[in-house]
């Protein structure tokens, strides 16, 4: 039974059943009484490394922030859970057009189990690093001039219906429609 | 040990970031090429329900585990940050396709590319701090 139960949970998801799991960690984490939000991790190691000596941003009681530290070490450990002992049994399906547009790009699909393409994102492929730079630092950036990432505002605000959390989201879009449909097509294309 | 509950809930993501498939690059290409339902399922039925439940314990005053009610302080609406600061991260969201729940869970399953993108988020949030005051808010 319980290898049973490990081939059932091995499959890919249904976006349904996906989306009542996401719904049940923002219960869990509203009863427990803590905002859901990964991207503050960001400024407490920030903090740790001694940030508030040059900035008053920074100056957090890090004792407060020990359950947000636990439950990113925690995201890590379900990650390697999830690939060592949950893995699928076949690459992720995304759509056809999906797969003949990145044809168009040079990126072959599938690529291992289809969660990055690691043909270009790899230690080994300088322009896979300054990607992986840039991305980073816009994604870093931007959440914390925005006071949240897909967590605290897609997730945690809209479900408190916040108005600057849709706001935020909407930017979300406007930023990633942007990438995709304009600038990955003249950095890939 | 409050605190280890979270340890737990972070391995619960982790594998729900994976069986979703929201932790995949091409995931959320095709989200943004508007090629598939799927994210748009997850991130819908997510916050429909985020949306019932955090809506429930505020119209029933179900508390929290210590016993406050629950509440949520407001960020000040500023429709030019907002935008701003959201399109800056879609910009970074798109390109590496992982936002930084999935960052962690992706150093998890031993994709050694999120060291560099996880530094390079902790300079740009860094660089927000050094900068923030010359920023519109």
């Amino acid at each position: 039974m319980g290898s049973d139960f490990v081939a059932l949970i091995s499959q890919p998801w249904h976006w349904a059943v996906s989306g009542v799991a996401i719904a049940l960690i923002t219960f869990f984490m509203t009863w427990l009484g803590r905002s859901f939000g990964v991207s503050t991790t960001f400024r407490n190691v920030c903090t740790a490394l001694g940030a508030d000596k040059v900035s008053d941003f920074f100056n957090v009681d890090l004792k407060d922030e020990a359950w947000r530290m636990l439950f990113v070490a925690g995201a890590i450990v379900g990650g390697y859970i999830a690939s060592r002992y949950l893995a699928s049994p076949e690459p992720v399906a995304i759509s056809q057009k999906t797969i003949a547009h990145l044809k168009d790009w040079g990126i072959i699909y599938p690529e291992g189990q289809g969660f990055l393409p690691e043909s270009i994102f790899n230690l080994g492929n300088l322009k896979g690093i300054v990607l992986a730079i840039i991305g980073g630092f816009l994604v870093g950036f931007g959440a914390r001039y925005g006071d949240g990432c897909t967590s605290g505002h897609a997730i945690t605000g809209l479900s408190h219906l916040q108005l600057p959390s849709l706001i935020t989201v909407i930017g979300f879009f406007i930023g990633g429609l942007l990438m995709t449909h304009v600038i990955m097509p003249i950095i890939f294309g | 040990m409050r605190n280890a509950i979270f340890f737990l809930i972070g391995i619960f993501f982790g594998i729900v970031m994976t069986k979703s498939e929201a932790i995949s690059w091409f995931r959320i290409h095709e989200m943004f090429r508007f090629e598939s339902f799927h994210m748009y399922g997850i991130i819908g039925t997510a916050v429909v329900l985020g949306a019932l439940i955090v809506g429930a314990m505020k119209r029933f005053d179900i508390r929290t585990i210590d016993g406050v009610s629950v509440t949520y302080t407001p960020m000040k609406l500023s429709i030019k940050r907002h935008l701003l600061a959201g399109s800056i991260f879609g910009l970074g969201w798109a390109l590496i396709g992982a936002c930084p729940g999935p960052m962690y869970v992706m150093l998890g399953h031993g994709y050694w590319i999120f060291l560099v993108v996880i530094a390079s988020a902790l300079l740009g949030t860094f660089t927000y701090g050094l900068v923030k005051d010359r920023l519109p808010h």
